[in-house]
């Protein structure tokens, strides 16, 4: 039997020539990762533990962007702990405010990620890096601590679940409304403890903005991992922005899968997922008459180049309803700086919407645009758990950009059709 | 032995309803554990008593990687989570910090807010004391056993690296 890719990335990393699903297996890490909310605990498991020194300082990444700038005096003594943390192991990839972004956005942007790699990261968000061919997971604190120390991790070697993409998406349609259509499908419990393999020839259709944040909402389907085979495109993005070489890794032709999905990326339509949970997807069609109070454009999901782009596409020459808050946040410095030089900050401006620095802010209900109680949110971020971007009787819709463009126009859930005709 | 009462909650309980993101700036393990629950069951940090054991459906846990999620549950006094599943992430963390949790489909459906419960986790021995019925949950290997008995992964690691 062969194994699928995330077995082969598994099995390398553990210096085995072979791994069978279920299987308890050591694996040699290339990046450890922690953020201002996960690394304050991690470093004091870290130094609970007697560790005294980092196993690669080259290989361990800590981004300030949860409470980012600092909300208030407790996130910024969490910040202050990082940062002194960071200082004193001499780590190298420890980004500061104004020099950073939302972590799984600017880890690849930094080329610190590339295809073939094994990454923990102590945000669950970390499967975004499975866009370009990585394994890549979410881990906690204490998993952090002793990947930071020993550079290795235990893990249990999932079966997967591979999923055929045909076609191309259609206008207005995203990586977004991809994965919110394939979350519906299977549930937020539908791939637990499985791999989201991605393979055929719809995948080279989909831009990397794209794949990232199909990859990134992995974890809302329960999954550890999620992946796409790296391609031309991939190797172009690697060549860009790394200096390591890649490694890609291919599924063997018998390799064994738990479930196989077909996807048609040309019937997908724009997908917006209701309150309480990502699997609540329904299309645009079906959505009704909602009425909302704030827009958020961002998030490691979705604030990036192109989403900016398709946000901006919505609101030239269009003004944000007056009982709309429209906030938008580039998910990194350099993001931001390429969003200003083609002008899309001055269309959002334009329009009535608020531009931030990067942070991730109002997705966790941080801060930066924290809803009432009674309010509604269209947000391109990932969850819309009870309470997640505010009050426990708030309501975030997840959409992608040009749904969340369209909805600040109208004040309503909109199709970007409706704006643009 | 593990003996207490269950608080008994549905699918997919997300992290961010066992602690909020708006504690996330708090490292004080009581004061997290203070808020635990409070967006779904108000009541559960005043009602919960040391020995108490949560039931739950699928998913428990799912969302955020938030260790802040198992710490808040075991310095509430909760000593075992008992689920149909459990997300990964989750999973994962609460073994790290020492906090038992079994999957057990059968003896979760049938948990009551309220139910007396025993769990033996040597075993894997869960006993519905108010429903005289017994069921038995997947026992934890010996390495996992071991970390929960040290109270977490790094008091195991700790344990090892001075036994050498």
């Amino acid at each position: 039997m062969g194994m699928t890719m995330t077995q082969k990335i598994l099995a390398a990393h553990a210096g085995l020539d072979k791994v069978h699903p279920g299987q308890m297996i050591e694996a040699s890490l290339d990046l450890v990762l922690g953020n201002d909310i996960t690394a304050p605990v991690a470093i004091d498991e870290f130094e609970k533990a007697g560790f005294n020194k980092v196993f690669d300082k080259g290989r361990i990444a800590i981004v300030p962007d949860h409470f980012t700038p600092n909300k208030d005096i407790k996130s910024a003594e969490q910040c202050k702990k990082v940062r002194e943390f960071a200082r004193r192991m001499d780590i190298e990839n420890y980004f500061e405010i104004g020099r950073m972004g939302i972590e799984h956005a600017l880890i690849p942007e930094k080329g610190l990620a590339v295809p073939g790699d094994v990454i923990i990261g102590a945000d669950s968000h970390t499967c975004t890096y499975g866009a370009l061919g990585a394994f890549s997971t979410g881990i906690g604190s204490t998993d952090m601590a002793v990947g930071m120390a020993v550079g290795k991790a235990w893990f249990k070697v999932p079966e997967a679940i591979r999923f055929t993409l045909k076609g191309k998406l259609g206008e207005w349609v995203c990586g977004k409304d991809a994965i919110l259509h394939i979350i519906g499908m299977i549930g937020v419990d539908g791939a637990l403890y499985q791999s989201m393999e991605y393979c055929g020839d719809g995948v080279g259709s989909l831009s990397m903005d794209d794949r990232f944040t199909m990859a990134n909402m992995a974890i809302e389907a329960g999954a550890k991992n999620g992946i796409f085979e790296a391609d031309d495109k991939t190797l172009e993005y690697v060549r860009e922005h790394s200096n390591r070489p890649p490694r890609a890794f291919k599924a063997d032709a018998d390799a064994e899968y738990c479930r196989e999905i077909e996807i048609n990326l040309a019937a997908i339509r724009p997908t917006v997922a209701f309150p309480h949970l990502p699997e609540n997807a329904r299309t645009i069609d079906e959505v009704g008459e909602i009425r909302i109070d704030q827009v958020v454009i961002g998030s490691c999901t979705n604030g990036r180049i192109e989403d900016l782009r398709m946000a901006a596409k919505v609101l030239r020459g269009n003004r944000v309803d007056p009982g709309v808050r429209a906030i938008v946040i580039p998910a990194t410095q350099k993001i931001y700086l390429q969003a200003m030089k083609e002008g899309l900050l001055e269309i959002f401006i334009k329009s009535g919407a608020a531009v931030s620095t990067p942070t991730c802010g109002p997705c966790l209900g941080g801060h930066m645009g924290i809803l009432a109680k009674g309010e509604r949110a269209v947000a391109t971020t990932n969850r819309n758990f009870v309470g997640r971007m505010g009050h426990p009787e708030s309501e975030v819709y997840l959409a992608g950009p040009a749904v969340a463009a369209a909805s600040a126009i109208t004040g309503k859930i909109s199709s970007p059709e409706e704006v643009i005709k | 032995m593990i003996s207490g009462t269950v608080f008994k909650y549905g699918d997919n309980v997300d992290t961010d309803v066992i602690i909020p993101a708006r504690y996330l700036n708090i490292s004080d393990r009581t004061e997290l554990a203070s808020h635990c629950m409070e967006d779904i069951d108000e009541e559960f940090s005043k009602k919960v008593k040391p020995g108490d054991i949560i039931a739950a459906g699928r998913n428990f846990g799912c969302g955020s990687s938030r260790e802040h999620a198992p710490i808040a549950i075991k310095y509430s006094g909760i000593k075992c989570i008992i689920a149909e599943t459990f997300a990964r992430i989750f999973y994962r963390n609460s073994i790290n910090i020492g906090l038992p949790i079994l999957e057990c489909p059968k003896a979760a459906k049938d948990m009551e807010n309220g139910d007396r419960v025993e769990v033996d986790l040597k075993s894997g021995k869960i006993t519905n004391v108010t429903k005289g019925r017994t069921y038995w949950a997947e026992s934890f290997p010996e390495f996992m056993q071991d970390i929960i008995k040290a109270e977490g992964l790094i008091n195991y690691v700790e344990g090892k690296v001075e036994s050498q």
